[in-house]
C-alpha cells in the first residue's frame, strides 16, 4: 500500500506528530510504502532543526529526519503554513532578506499541491490532527 | 492524472484557531486539480458559513467573502449537517448565500449548498477517495 500522511499539529505540543512518525515506522516495518509525509498548520514546526528538548526527551524532528534519510521518503512543508511560522529554508532566508535558515534536513519546503498530487498518487491519506 | 472524490470535512469555528482558513486555502489549491471536490460543515464548523461576519473587533481578518468565490473555482458542493445546525441554534437562513453557475442550465445560478442530515453525511463521506479533516 502507498501512503500520503499529513502531519498537522506541532511536535511536543500534540501527540500526533509523534503516532505519525510511528505510524510511517510501521508502515514501512511492514513493507508498505510512504509516498509523501505533508506537514501543515502546525506540524511544520516538526522540520525546524533549531529545536532542542531535554536530553531525557525524544528528538522528535531528528526522527523525522532520520527516517526521511534512511527510506527516502519525501517531506514536503507547506510554504504559506511555514512562512506564518517562521520556518524558512535558506534560498527563501535569502530572497526574504532574513539572516537565518532553520529547516532540518531531510524536509523541503513546497506548495500545498504537493499535498493533492500525493493523495492523487497514493492508495491512502491518513491525517493526523486534531 | 486520475480523478478522485476528495472531500474537506470542516468541524472548527471559523476565528480562534486557523484550522478553518488554512482548509480553505487548500480547498482553492485542490480547484486546479481537477478533482471532484466536495466540503462538509458539521459541527462548530457550519459557523464558518454564517452570515454577516464581522471579527474585526477581535483583529482577525474577514475570510468568509472567500467561501462565495468557491463557485468560480467549479466547487458546487457544499453540504451542511442538519443537526450541528440545529444543536447550535442555527437555521438555513443564518447561512450565507453560496452559489455557483450552472453551465448545463444557460449559466443559471444555483445554490451551492445543502443542508442534509447526520446518516446522509455518513454516507457521503463513505463515498469519497480521500477525506481531509480540519
Amino acid at each position: 500500500m502507498k501512503y500520503t500522511l499529513m502531519v498537522n499539529e506541532g511536535p511536543y505540543q500534540h501527540q500526533s506528530s509523534d503516532t505519525a512518525y510511528q505510524f510511517a515506522k510501521a508502515a514501512l516495518a511492514k513493507g508498505h510504502e510512504i509516498f509523501r509525509v505533508f506537514f501543515y498548520h502546525d506540524g511544520v514546526n516538526n522540520g525546524s532543526r533549531l529545536s532542542v528538548p531535554p536530553k531525557d526527551d525524544r528528538l522528535v524532528q531528528k526522527q523525522w529526519s532520520e527516517l526521511a534519510q534512511q527510506h527516502g521518503i519525501d517531506m514536503v512543508i507547506c510554504i504559506a503554513a511555514a512562512q506564518r511560522r517562521g520556518l524558512m529554508d535558506a534560498s527563501e532566508a535569502k530572497r526574504q532578506g532574513l539572516d537565518a535558515d532553520n529547516i532540518a534536513p531531510g524536509f523541503r519546503i513546497s506548495g500545498l499541491g504537493q499535498l493533492i498530487e500525493g493523495s492523487i498518487e497514493s492508495d491512502r491519506t491518513i491525517v493526523f490532527g486534531d | 492524472m486520475a480523478t478522485k472524490k476528495f472531500m474537506y470535512v470542516n468541524r472548527k469555528a471559523p476565528y480562534g484557531t486557523v484550522y478553518a482558513l488554512e482548509s480553505l486555502e487548500v480547498v482553492l489549491i485542490a480547484a486546479a486539480f481537477e478533482q471532484e471536490v466536495t466540503l462538509a460543515f458539521v459541527d462548530d464548523g457550519v459557523y464558518q458559513i454564517i452570515k454577516d461576519q464581522k471579527p474585526k473587533a477581535i483583529g482577525m481578518k474577514n475570510f468568509s467573502p472567500t467561501y462565495k468565490a468557491l463557485g468560480d473555482y467549479d466547487i458546487k458542493q457544499l453540504y451542511v449537517e442538519r443537526e450541528s445546525l440545529e444543536e447550535r441554534g442555527l437555521t438555513e437562513d443564518d447561512l450565507m448565500e453560496l452559489t455557483y453557475e450552472d453551465e448545463d442550465d444557460d449559466w443559471a445560478e444555483k445554490s451551492s449548498l445543502s443542508i442534509i442530515s447526520r446518516a446522509e453525511m455518513a454516507e457521503l463521506m463513505a463515498a469519497q477517495d480521500v477525506t481531509f479533516s480540519f
